[in-house]
């Protein structure tokens, strides 16, 4: 189902963790749908993304697409990192299942929450960038833990 | 381990190179039509009447009770529809629960487009029917019960007994789609009152694609597959005379070991239901702990989701299924693990782990090591652990 690269993605997956005072951190998705991502951003005085991290709650293409975005955006200034799209995600991963493109969707989405959050700590604008609208708590049933 | 480690006997299993071979020769040498005046041909009549025999002596009924069908699917239809159609003069209102087979669930839904009532009867959290709303859920129009013997997912096992014996006081017909437990718990349609029965070849180590149902005497469905006079005219076609064969070899082999299988099955099913949760925590046990089939262990594994787990231990060597949105293509979980009470994060965590006969203690001690390994792995990936752990540490 999975393509070889989707595959290597999930078992090997790349920059798995947190990173500590993080220049800006997103969360996207929800427990309910089942996929849930966060990106930890580590940028630059010169706005070059330094180092990018994540963890991801779901299914082999939402931690794949989560694993190649960080690829994708390491290294890069915070412009570029805004044209990393699910499009270039799936690209690169040379392709996922069509009921597995909306994983794509949520890593975009991660990286531009991240970005977000980024430049409201630092009172900046970033062109083109949109307020995220997800919130991971929305419809998420309280307490239970087993 | 370098074998493949088979843990998903529920979704199917492995047909017998006894039955593999008892079927052989209806399709060759024994290939003629049943309904055929030659001697070579009719002789597979007889054939069809002894599985027939067997079959409805399994449990405790005449073999002329037991129809022959294409399998679970078929028999839940035939019967939900059947019996919708031919007692509209008394009803048009059918009472089944949530956490029916797709089978029974989008027949019934179907059903209801045509104009007919149905009332879902909700279960506890380990998934047994609630008695007392089903009783009031009757109606006097209500035609017919249907409750599934044991959940495909859970495992849970329903009080049969009990319904069958609401649904006769009642004097209102009484269905029970046993795919998932028949030859795996004892059945006696006599002492538990049922009405209708529906089993499958596939689950019992038997061929794909033929099944039945048993239909008390005296109910009066009609044929749902319309054409020639086959299983006393109630299901036109040319018999699938190997897959009778075969379903009766399945049968018979299932039969004649019963008790030892299931015996074992039921030591390993505790042995991995224990060891999963003494040696990993945050698991919760899906379905009852007693009232389970055999074979039957559901875990949900907080803070993981399903199909990452089934990758992982694919790449073990070891094939189970989970209740995961993902693995449905649906964003929805298991209608079973939210019928229960599961909040949907815990729920996509589901794992099922179905064992079969040739399963050993050491498969299932490899299983749990490589269990925690991966659940491990999973967390440490997860922003849920993450957020969780740090509220920990906070407090
Ligand atoms: C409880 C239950 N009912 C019905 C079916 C359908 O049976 P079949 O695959 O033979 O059509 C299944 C099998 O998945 C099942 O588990």
């Amino acid at each position: 189902m999975y393509s070889e690269k989707v595959m290597d993605h999930f078992n090997n997956p790349r920059n798995v963790g947190e990173i500590e005072n993080a220049s800006g951190v997103g969360t996207v998705g929800n427990a309910k749908c089942g996929d849930i991502m966060r990106i930890y951003l580590d940028i630059d005085q010169s706005g070059i993304i330094k180092d990018c991290k994540f963890k991801t709650f779901g299914c082999g293409a939402a931690v794949a697409t989560s694993s190649m975005a960080t690829e994708l955006v390491k290294g890069k200034t915070v412009q570029q990192a805004l044209e990393v799209t699910n499009k270039a995600v799936m690209e690169a991963l040379d392709g996922l299942p069509p009921v597995k493109v909306h994983c794509s969707l949520l890593a975009e989405e991660a990286i531009h929450a991240a970005l977000w959050d980024y430049a409201e700590k630092n009172g900046i604008v970033i062109e083109g960038l949109k307020k995220p609208k997800k919130d991971i708590h929305e419809g998420e049933e309280d307490g239970e833990e087993y | 381990m370098s074998q493949l480690i088979y843990l998903d006997y529920a979704a199917t299993t492995p047909t017998k190179p006894e039955v593999v071979d008892a079927m052989l020769p209806y399709f060759t040498e024994n290939f003629g039509n049943p309904s055929a005046v030659y001697g070579f041909a009719s002789k597979n009549k007889g054939v069809i009447t002894q599985v027939r025999e067997n079959i409805g002596k399994t449990l405790g009924t005449k073999g002329e009770n037991i129809y022959f069908t294409a399998g679970g699917s078929e028999s839940d239809n035939w019967a939900l529809k059947a019996t919708a159609e031919a007692y509209k003069a008394k009803g048009n209102h059918i009472i089944t629960t949530k956490i029916e087979h797709h089978a029974i669930l989008h027949t019934c839904e179907y059903l209801e487009q045509q104009g007919y009532e149905i009332s879902y009867i909700d279960v506890d959290e380990n998934g047994i029917i609630k008695l007392d709303e089903l009783k009031k859920a009757i109606r006097p129009t209500t035609i017919l019960i249907s409750v599934m013997f044991a959940n495909n997912e859970i495992g849970t096992i329903q009080p049969i007994k009990e319904i069958g014996e609401i649904a006769k006081e009642h004097g209102i017909l009484f269905h029970t789609d046993a795919v998932q437990a028949y030859a795996h718990v004892p059945i006696d349609v006599e002492e538990y009152h049922i009405d209708m029965l529906s089993a499958s070849g596939h689950k019992l180590n038997g061929p794909k694609g033929i099944g039945f149902l048993y239909i008390r005497k005296g109910v009066k469905i009609r044929s749902f597959i319309h054409g020639g006079a086959q299983e006393r005219k109630r299901r036109a076609g040319t018999e699938n005379v190997p897959g009778i064969v075969g379903l009766g070899k399945a049968v018979e082999l299932a039969f004649a070991n019963f008790e030892e299988r299931t015996e074992k099955e039921t030591r390993l099913r505790d042995k991995l239901i224990d060891r999963i949760l003494k040696e990993i925590p945050y698991v919760r046990l899906n379905g009852d702990r007693k009232r389970r089939l055999p074979n039957n262990v559901n875990c949900s594994f907080q803070f993981v989701e399903g199909e990452s787990l089934l990758i992982m231990l694919d790449m073990k060597g070891i094939c189970a299924s989970s209740g995961s949105a993902c693995t449905s293509g649906s964003l929805d979980p298991s209608h079973v693990l939210l019928a229960i009470g599961l909040p949907h994060e815990i729920a996509h965590g589901s794992l099922r782990m179905t064992l079969g006969d040739e399963t050993t203690e050491e498969q299932i001690d490899y299983v749990v090591d490589q269990l925690k390994e991966i659940v491990n792995k999973l967390r440490a990936m997860s922003p849920l652990y993450e957020d969780f752990i740090k509220k920990q540490e906070n407090k």
